[in-house]
């Protein structure tokens, strides 16, 4: 069982890489050396900020994209060349294919976001000269972008098992930024009364709550993370991914593929 | 020829021109429009709705609009403007999205505060701008010591400029000039001690080249305006006593009036004119001068970045 979804998992590394994703790294390291090199020049004071705010956001908008555009069309995209039929036809399980793909770009993700987080200590050093022991917080923000990830690919793929690959890119990406809203949600239904109450409350608990993952601002001015957001920002990472990837078993494998 | 290489050769000038001609089209829309587009505007006003509309990459949103308050100053400076209009809104974006920004603070105030050309006359603003800061950063003793300086060198505030030095001072850390600040504000000191001080401390804790080039050229323009003063009140004595001005500077220590005749902080002999003023060889050399000059000196643009000698 292991060994399919690892397979699986491989191929779609393998096909991720085949399809130039990795390619966004060349955008990204010009600019960082673009930022390195101009910011200096054209502000004052915060070099090293932006590199930590330019390269961490950069970061995290590469991968949203990544993982909301090719996590929608991890599913149709098979369908469409009729290879989900082979893989089907070889007792490989619908959820193994489902929790394949998603280790799978879930793999990409890490991989991209290594060589880009390469990028960002390298840009850090050209600014700064030295590191110092609080550069080590960027890797906790690095880790939170990661966790945040997860979240997206299993999003894609939930919409990817149902719907067409334009609709799901809608669907996730609105979820995306209705997950960037998510505290003001909670404000909202706080101020709320009876039935709106409760249906605002619901949807801010139902959406994905991005709003904690997003530590860049602090790390960027040196301050520590503390250990207790560490785990908590893990576990619900987690948590959400595998309800997201539970919901996108449940759709696949009731789905009428003839 | 082959066709395939025919097309190939034809596809890639016909690149060329049209890239060429679309650069030169795009150089005559903005000769045509550079008045909509400098046009000084603020798309979107309000910080909260910008911090929303940010998606989280607040901090980085915070870093595009300092960035865009540095070019806005310092184009703006550059052109000798007298209108800062929309110099405190940008700084009230950049630290409603990030509250931490400490640049943002420090250089903020010392845009809006001092009057023009030097600054925006925007004192209230910069008063406003540090408070915020403080308050966001209440660890911060630059910030108290950035008050008290807006306190002291554009209101001549003395009790409100001791009482931020002193709050200053008890952060630890503060830079301990912060107490002698405090202390001498509360006695009213000499104006041109007192200032001297002020620089010297800024001089002292910052690390960023342009603000200690600026220290170090308030300080030359302080040691010019301290000799000046000087000189002048010597060929007092001396016409009081001689009955005549003196042919040089020499001659006032000839006649005891003064130790040593200095030179300027760039190394210059001081000019004695025959009216009995003192002037400086090259007063473009030295910013931020209020004495040794011509008459009817008028100075040139700022320079940025000034070397730091």
């Amino acid at each position: 069982m292991s060994s399919r979804v690892t397979h699986i998992a491989a191929n779609t590394f393998r096909e991720a890489v085949r399809d130039r994703v990795l390619y966004n790294l060349v955008a990204f390291a010009l600019l960082m050396s673009g930022a390195a090199i101009l910011v200096g020049q054209i502000s004052i004071g915060i070099e090293r900020l932006v590199v930590v705010n330019l390269g961490l956001s950069a970061v995290s908008l590469f991968g949203v994209v990544i993982a909301i555009f090719i996590g929608i069309g991890l599913v149709s995209k098979e369908i469409e060349k009729r290879t989900l039929y082979t893989v089907l036809s070889r007792s490989v399980q619908r959820w193994e294919f489902i929790v394949g793909k998603f280790f799978g770009l879930a793999g990409t993700l890490v991989v991209n976001t290594v060589c880009m987080a390469i990028g960002v200590f390298a840009a850090l050093l050209y600014v700064s000269h030295h590191f110092q022991a609080s550069d080590g917080w960027i890797l906790v923000a690095l880790y939170f972008v990661v966790l945040q990830f997860l979240i997206v690919t299993a999003i894609a793929l939930l919409f990817s098992s149902f719907s067409s690959p334009l609709l799901s890119a809608v669907f996730a990406f609105s979820l995306f930024v209705i997950g960037s809203f998510a505290e003001d949600l909670r404000g909202f239904a706080s101020m709320a009364h009876g039935a709106s109450k409760w249906l605002a409350t619901g949807m801010a608990y139902l959406v994905p709550n991005f709003s904690s993952f997003n530590v860049i601002g602090s790390v960027a001015h040196e301050q520590p993370v503390a250990l207790n957001l560490i785990v908590a920002n893990t576990a619900y990472a987690i948590l959400y991914a595998a309800t997201a990837l539970c919901g996108a078993v449940l759709i696949f494998t009731r789905r009428d593929l003839k | 020829m082959r066709p395939s290489r025919q097309v190939t050769i034809i596809a890639s000038v016909a690149l060329i021109l049209c890239l060429a001609s679309s650069v030169l089209v795009l150089r005559r829309l903005d000769s045509m429009r550079s008045g909509a587009t400098l046009k000084e505007v603020l798309l979107i006003s309000s910080p909260k709705v910008l911090k929303r509309l940010s998606l989280g990459y607040d901090g980085l949103l915070a870093d595009v609009y300092w960035t865009r308050t540095v070019q806005y100053f310092g184009g703006k400076h550059y052109d000798g403007g007298h209108s800062y209009a929309l110099l405190a809104p940008l700084l009230e974006i950049t630290t409603a999205l990030d509250p931490q920004l400490i640049v943002a603070y420090e250089f903020g105030a010392n845009f809006l505060a001092p009057k023009p050309p030097n600054g925006a006359g925007l004192t209230e603003q910069a008063i406003k701008l540090t408070n915020f800061g403080i308050q966001n950063n209440p660890q911060e003793w630059h910030l108290y010591y950035d008050l008290g300086f807006v306190y002291y060198m554009d209101l001549k505030d003395y009790r409100r400029a001791a009482e931020a030095f002193a709050k200053g001072a008890e952060i630890p850390g503060a830079h301990p000039f912060l107490r002698v600040l405090a202390a001498q504000m509360a006695q009213h000191g000499g104006e041109l001690e007192m200032a001297r001080l002020l620089w010297f401390t800024t001089y002292q804790s910052t690390g960023e080249r342009s603000v200690r080039a600026n220290a170090a050229a308030h300080l030359r323009a302080l040691q010019v305006d301290e000799d000046v003063i000087n000189f002048e009140r010597a060929i007092e004595a001396y016409h009081d006593k001689m009955g005549s001005l003196p042919a040089n500077l020499d001659e006032l220590k000839t006649a005891g009036l003064i130790k040593n005749v200095p030179l300027d902080p760039l190394g210059n002999a001081y000019k004695l004119t025959a009216d009995g003023r003192v002037e400086v060889v090259d007063p473009d050399d030295l910013p931020f001068i209020t004495k040794g000059t011509p008459i009817g000196y008028v100075p040139p643009p700022p320079r940025f970045l000034p070397t730091d000698h």
